[in-house]
């Protein structure tokens, strides 16, 4: 069994109530925290080379540490669970079956932090995990460890939940902290950044539910320790959403030292393809990233093995690899139709624009106009480069990044898969009644017998 | 639509949580409310009331309310099937449950039946994509959706609405 520090008792009866989660070590860290000094617990973080789990990577004890501290001027924790990333389902997982874990993280970064209101900003769609959490809160306060001067120590701390409204563009920091204030989610121009002017104009940390329930075990078992797990700069345990065409769709948690291979391929985790069919692509970290053939996901272009990890999944840059993200892995067998994929993809970046940068506003919508007439057989040969063009212009052009998440599908997909779009050019009506199928970027390895 | 005294207590609970002088907070939370109060969708008195609860201008009420899809600013259903459609669900067969709902219930994207009960609004990717295909239904998701599931959550509805009319 694969060594778990987040979900090691998500099957454990009760584990959502207090009790049960108490009796299976809950809160420990929280008393261990207490007995340290925040900038201690921040150095541990640090240690423990966390980075942070809702798809940018960046290290948490490093984006701790920014945060100003002026005097007499409140700061604020906020934990960003407004997970809308398509493929990606793990903080959900993780807070509709152990809640608590998520307090816990909390009340210890809170602590570190100094936040005294501190917020759980969770997409409205999931309505019923507000209560869930909302209950958690309550029995942690009723057992000491929320509301004023915590077990003696002086610190005084809330947390409170508030429910988005259905917008992608929420799980950008600034455009959250926009929409926690009461207004539309318009990403902000940064500098300055919520470490400087956040939330109310103060001083502000956004972190990820993943990130913030593995500072748990951090505190439990030492930075030092956390760090040993992984490999590289791909340290402790990661959440994997994994989707698409598996046998055991579901939430994982892996020590990142396993390969793409075995993670989709063995029982313990995605259990292989279903029916009996072939591997043609995977989108391994979320709809933002980019989308790799099986022949280029398995194995590197050097021919090396990848492995699910920061590091390994980004070999070879955006020319022949990927990236970790959010961990929504989406695997698609050989029936999918890259072009449809890419279409739908479109759609949902064209939806989810906040309108505020003309680039990301007209240019999803071109995208997605586009990849619809090559999808219904309307398309022509230019198109392929107009969507390259288009892509291209997006990039790098946007205040947030959600210009990139949209360019980034459709140029990966026409990277490794523009024979595709040209069959659907060139054959506008045999396209519509089938699919262009494996061609050569099957996976050469995994053939089922009869296939 | 006015609150009643309850709920103008939850109201004063939910303007607490964040510091004085910060009630604009409240403006997402509050829509909310006064959707669910409001048959589920904001009208122009339904938005200016909880703008004058807040102290906000009502401009500042309807660019928040336009911007966010869970807001209905047109009358819908008694239950809204929100169907998703992105990637993940659709690799497993979203397209093919949206073409069931509306041919069973004779209604287009977007629109509602005319007994008033159901509406269909296709829906970006809403987390559930390991239990593909999905749709919101109120505070509830249903997934791993296939026809009979569709019929038998038709006619939970169905019976559902006759019981409390």
């Amino acid at each position: 069994m694969a060594l778990k520090l987040l979900l090691e008792h998500d099957k454990v009866e009760g584990i959502r109530y207090y009790d049960a989660y108490r009796k299976h070590g809950g809160y420990r860290s929280v008393e261990k925290a207490f007995k340290m000094t925040p900038d201690e617990i921040v150095e541990e973080v640090k240690k423990s080379g966390l980075r942070g789990r809702g798809g940018a990577g960046f290290p948490t004890g490093m984006k701790w540490s920014f945060l100003a501290k002026p005097e007499g001027v409140p700061r604020h924790l906020v934990c960003n669970a407004d997970e809308s990333e398509p493929g990606t389902f793990k903080d959900r997982y993780l807070m509709e079956f152990i809640p608590h874990l998520l307090i816990e993280g909390l009340i210890v970064s809170s602590f570190a932090l100094g936040s005294n209101m501190t917020y759980i900003y969770i997409r409205g769609e999931y309505a019923w995990i507000v209560d869930i959490l909302e209950q958690a809160i309550a029995e942690a306060r009723n057992n000491g460890w929320l509301g004023k001067n915590i077990l003696g120590t002086g610190f005084d701390c809330e947390i409170y939940v508030q429910r988005g409204a259905g917008a992608y563009i929420c799980g950008e920091e600034t455009a959250l902290i926009e929409s926690l204030e009461g207004k539309r989610g318009n990403p902000r121009i940064k500098p300055p950044f919520p470490a400087v002017q956040g939330l109310w104009m103060r001083p502000t940390v956004v972190n990820n539910v993943e990130t913030l329930a593995a500072v748990v075990p951090i505190i439990n078992m030492g930075g030092e320790e956390y760090a040993k797990i992984g490999v590289g700069r791909s340290t402790g345990t990661k959440l994997m959403s994994a989707c698409g065409n598996i046998n055991n769709p579901g939430v994982y948690e892996i020590d990142m030292t396993i390969s793409v291979e075995e993670f989709i391929f063995s029982d313990e985790y995605c259990g292989g393809i279903p029916k009996g069919k072939r591997l043609k692509a995977c989108i391994p970290g979320g709809s933002s990233v980019p989308i790799l053939p099986a022949n280029l996901l398995l194995k590197t272009a050097k021919g090396e093995t990848r492995y699910m990890n920061y590091e390994s999944l980004s070999d070879g840059g955006f020319a022949t690899g990927s990236m970790m993200g959010s961990g929504g892995f989406e695997v698609l067998d050989e029936d999918q139709c890259v072009v449809r994929h890419t279409m739908s993809l479109a759609r949902f970046y064209n939806h989810e624009s906040c309108g505020q940068c003309s680039p990301c506003r007209e240019g999803t919508g071109w995208m997605y106009k586009i990849l619809k007439n090559i999808e219904y057989g309307k398309g022509k040969m230019s198109d392929i480069d107009l969507l390259w063009d288009i892509q291209r212009k997006i990039e790098g052009n946007t205040i947030c990044p959600l210009g990139d998440a949209a360019a980034w599908p459709v140029a990966a997909a026409i990277r490794h898969f523009r024979d595709e779009f040209e069959w659907h050019v060139l054959n506008p009506d045999e396209s519509q009644t089938r699919n262009y199928g494996l061609a050569h970027y099957a996976d050469p390895v995994h053939v089922p017998a009869g296939a | 639509m006015k609150f009643s005294e309850e709920k103008l207590n939850k109201v004063k609970e939910i303007i607490a949580r964040y510091p004085e002088g910060k009630q604009k907070s409240a403006l997402i939370p509050l829509l909310h409310m006064a959707q669910d109060e409001n048959g589920g969708w904001l009208d122009v008195p339904a938005m200016d009331y909880v703008a004058e609860l807040l102290q906000l201008l009502p401009i500042e009420v309807y660019e928040v309310a336009t911007f966010y899809s869970m807001y209905n600013l047109k009358p819908v259903g008694k239950y809204i099937f929100e169907v998703c459609r992105t990637g993940p669900c659709m690799v497993n067969g979203s397209d093919d449950i949206i073409e069931y709902i509306k041919d069973k219930l004779g209604i287009k994207e977007g629109e509602t039946t005319a007994d008033g009960l159901f509406t269909l609004k296709p829906a970006e990717c809403l987390g559930a994509c390991g239990y593909a295909p999905m749709m919101q239904l109120g505070k509830t998701y249903r997934e791993h959706l296939t026809k009979e599931k569709v019929d038998a959550i038709i006619d939970e509805c169905r019976k559902n609405a006759a019981v409390n009319n």
